[in-house]
């Protein structure tokens, strides 16, 4: 009974059943190509190593765009250059799958660079072959980023000229420059004591994935007649002697025993704990009285502004926020566009009974100025019969409208009467709600919990408010003739 | 439920974790950022990833890879960002791959600025990348659609396999307003095209090459009988006192916020002005348009842009009746002043 010498391996399609040839038993590359060899290394590591079904070949735009043809494995077609970005994305979201990145000179080291680079930095747990034959096979022959000096291809007609075109990249050489990359090896297909070696690296490569050791590299000096216009003995002669001289062959790196292994986790969480890292278990349903304001002081549009640093932004977080837990409609943008400009900061709130339009406020009910250009820039927007809180310790100014409420509050004063300059925020804060009536005390000074994130600071912002409502409620007594 | 009081930005992440996302792939952007800064403090926390990738393309590209696995995942940018990433847009499309893109558009074109424009519409809603697709495109106008169409977002993409996009602004994304989560989602089914690195899917190729020119005509036509069910069956929108509307603003996103303003201001001094606000720009409410274009109702279609949605509206009404435009650039946003101003001029016109 005859035996038969050599099979092929369970990693090979039986049939290439995607090839639209007529002739499904053989490969769509040229005679005395070397992507055969190098095809025919992999699938053997796969099956030795009892991996097929759970490798993915990413299959790159090149000669060797069908690889997918041949592969019983899990098959992705990547775009030109991107299969090392692609080979991340589905190792990342499946982590055991054994991802092997196939690429070309051109799409590596050409289009591909900047994901080569970075997928190697990143010490992505994945494999990656790549062919150096020095041109650009399936476009017809152009230069490869590899191309040697002199050689002629079809966008070279003189040869490669250093002064225009550059020299030739030397990816292991490169690569071996980060500290990521585990195993670095540069190989050649031009004799059968070379081909065994490149056998070798390949399984090396695919054996450090399985492992978990990390990112591993091999590049394989591989003849391309067809493009090179040579026969095939030609050309793997010319590899020995001229392409090895620019691309030496040997291991570049492996840390592969020094490195522990390293597999990334990805545990599915039930529903509960989802809500809980989303931090929205967490908030409360909480019941504040609505607060019942003089009719003027209702549905409020705020405009806050004054120096970067002096909390604007969180004044008006807190407003929304008091808001939103009194039931109104709320909203809060910060200063946007034009306004951006000389170092001010602003914000919009709207607090409402029904629901808002724009949430910009270009024509305040309230205008709360922390510093004199806020002031003189926003107060003639202010509608009439409106309201324009100041602070008065740092604005030597008085508003110029007549039509319209005015406080004045000494709020960096009693800030640092308090202690902390950086809560007269809250002290005109406390000073609206106490002269409007707009929120309730007891909401806004539950904001705090949520808004202040340095705990330590939490009571003082709420004597502050304290501070700035008992002001505030007096001014209106006042005001109002009590 | 209780309600949070967070920027829009914030909202997505949530929002997409809620849906089932736990990739997310980007590249920092303003005024997009605050989307990866989310996904990187949440992400890992739900057994998630979070790639910042080295650049737009490829993050695009490392979710085409996550996709294929067949599990929710994103990316996020601004304008420019998306550009760059129209290519691997094609492929996703090509492949029947469900990504989910969110643009935080900003003022074009070129650097242009940081501030909210709307001139990404031709680029998402038309396509941008090269070949016969479409997107699935929504578009919010609070922090809680932020939230809620980036949910549908997943579910659509993968209902038909296909590029889902959250197309937003500046205004929107930076914007602080109350949101309401629903509960998270956990259970997905196992996607009979994807790969899952295991025995019963490497029979799966995820790829857009189709060599011979009747497969690739083929392979369109079933992509446009996709997009035609999508059309039949996707459309959204919101009407605001459109029954007895002689004249219909139109507005997607934060401008349709300031023509509500302007419908309730108009119609208390008497015109009849209604809002028809698409939440799908692809599909996009063509029926509804004609319809109203039917009855003879004049349009006012208002965008922070050159005018792009207008032409569907437009082609919608099959040019039966006036439809008026009014826009701004640069980052300027249409006041709610600005715009009765302008609408009050049309609507003596029509």
């Amino acid at each position: 009974m005859a035996k038969l010498a050599f099979t092929k391996s369970k990693a090979f399609y039986d049939q290439y059943f995607r090839n639209p040839n007529p002739d499904k038993k053989s490969t769509h590359y040229c005679p005395g190509c070397g992507h055969g060899n190098v095809h025919k290394f992999i699938a053997e590591a796969l099956e030795d190593f009892e991996v097929v079904d759970r490798s993915i070949i990413i299959s790159p735009v090149g000669c060797s765009v069908f690889a997918y043809y041949y592969f019983d494995t899990g098959n992705i077609q990547a775009a030109h250059g991107r299969a090392a970005a692609v080979a991340t994305g589905i190792k990342r979201t499946h982590p055991h799958s054994i991802v092997i990145s196939y690429q070309g000179d051109g799409d590596l080291a050409a289009i591909g660079t900047a994901e080569l680079i970075h997928a190697a930095n990143r010490g992505e747990n994945i494999t990656i072959i790549f062919i150096n034959n020095a041109i650009y096979g399936m476009t017809g022959g152009q230069m490869a980023p590899t191309t040697l000096i002199g050689q002629r291809t079809t966008t070279t007609p003189r040869g490669r000229d250093v002064h225009n075109e550059g020299f030739p990249i030397r990816v292991c050489e490169m690569l071996n420059s980060l500290e990521a990359p585990v195993y670095l090896e540069r190989v050649s297909l031009h004799d059968t004591k070379h081909r065994a070696k490149a056998r070798m690296a390949v399984r090396k490569a695919i054996k450090n994935q399985i492992d978990g050791k990390g990112f591993s590299l091999v590049e394989v000096l591989s003849p391309c007649p067809s493009g090179w216009k040579m026969d095939p003995v030609d050309s793997i002669k010319w590899i020995e002697q001229e392409m090895t001289k620019v691309f030496p062959l040997g291991v570049f790196r492996d840390k592969s025993k020094e490195v522990e292994s390293f597999h990334f986790e990805k545990p599915q969480l039930p529903a509960d704990q989802i809500t809980d890292a989303l931090g929205l278990s967490q908030l409360k349903v909480q019941h504040f009285e609505q607060s019942k304001p003089e009719e003027k002081y209702r549905n409020p549009g705020i405009k806050a502004a004054g120096f970067g640093g002096q909390g604007i932004l969180l004044l008006g977080v807190a407003l929304a926020q008091a808001g939103m837990l009194e039931g109104y409609q709320v909203s809060w943008i910060p200063s946007y566009g034009p306004e951006m400009r000389g170092g001010t900061a602003n914000c919009h709130v709207h607090i409402s009974e029904q629901p808002i339009g724009s949430p910009l406020v270009a024509f305040p009910d309230v205008l709360i100025a922390m510093n004199r250009p806020s002031l003189e820039r926003f107060q003639n927007d202010v509608k009439e019969g409106g309201l324009i809180i100041y602070d008065s310790s740092l604005i030597d100014i008085e508003p110029s409208r007549q039509d319209v409420e005015i406080m004045p509050i000494p709020a960096t004063r009693m800030a640092d009467e308090l202690g902390n300059t950086r809560i007269a925020n809250m002290v005109v804060l406390g000073a609206y709600i106490g002269y409007t009536n707009a929120l309730n005390k007891e909401t806004v000074l539950a904001t705090l919990d949520t808004i202040i994130s340095r705990k330590r600071l939490i009571d003082i912002n709420r004597q502050a408010i304290e501070k700035g409502y008992e002001f505030g409620y007096e001014m209106k007594q006042k005001a109002s003739g009590k | 439920m209780a309600k949070e009081l967070l920027k829009g930005n914030y909202a997505v992440v949530k929002g997409a974790i809620l849906a089932g996302c736990r990739n997310y792939f980007g590249y920092p952007i303003t005024p997009a950022s605050e989307i990866a800064e989310a996904a990187a403090y949440y992400m890992p926390l739900v057994g998630g990833t979070f790639i910042q990738a080295e650049s737009e393309v490829a993050a695009i590209n490392m979710l085409y890879g996550a996709v294929s696995g067949g599990i929710r995942s994103m990316t996020a940018s601004s304008s420019p960002g998306i550009s760059l990433k129209q290519e691997g847009i094609s492929y996703a499309a090509g492949a029947e791959l469900p990504i989910v893109v969110v643009d935080i558009v900003r003022g074009g074109p070129g650097l242009g600025n940081i501030a909210p424009e709307q001139s990404d519409y031709n680029q998402i809603v038309k396509g941008g990348g090269h070949g016969n697709y479409k997107n699935i495109v929504l578009a919010p106008n609070s922090a809680q659609e932020m939230c809620d169409l980036t949910m549908l977002a997943f579910d659509l993409a993968f209902k038909y396999r296909n590029p889902a996009f959250i197309l937003s602004d500046g205004f929107i994304g930076q914007m602080m307003e109350p949101v309401e989560f629903p509960e998270p989602r956990t259970d997905f089914p196992r996607e009979d095209w994807a790969l899952y690195g295991d025995a019963e899917s490497k029979k799966n190729l995820i790829s857009s090459i189709y060599l011979d020119p009747d497969e690739l005509e083929e392979h369109n036509r079933k992509l446009q009988r996709k997009y035609q069910e999508i059309e039949e069956n996707e459309v959204r929108y919101e009407e605001y006192h459109l029954d007895d509307a002689k004249f219909v603003l139109m507005g997607y996103g934060i401008v349709s916020r300031m023509l509500r303003s302007a419908v309730d201001t108009l119609r208390k001094e008497g015109l009849k002005v209604g809002m028809l606000r698409p939440l799908t720009l692809f599909p996009f409410p063509k029926k509804q348009i004609k319809e109203l274009a039917d009855r003879g109702a004049a349009f006012f279609v208002s965008e922070m842009s050159n005018g792009q949605m207008v032409d569907d509206v437009r082609l919608a009404t099959e040019l039966k009746v006036p439809v008026y435009f009014y826009g701004r650039m640069g980052g300027n946003v249409p006041t709610t002043e600005a715009l009765i101003e302008q609408i009050k001029i049309y609507y003596q016109k029509s």
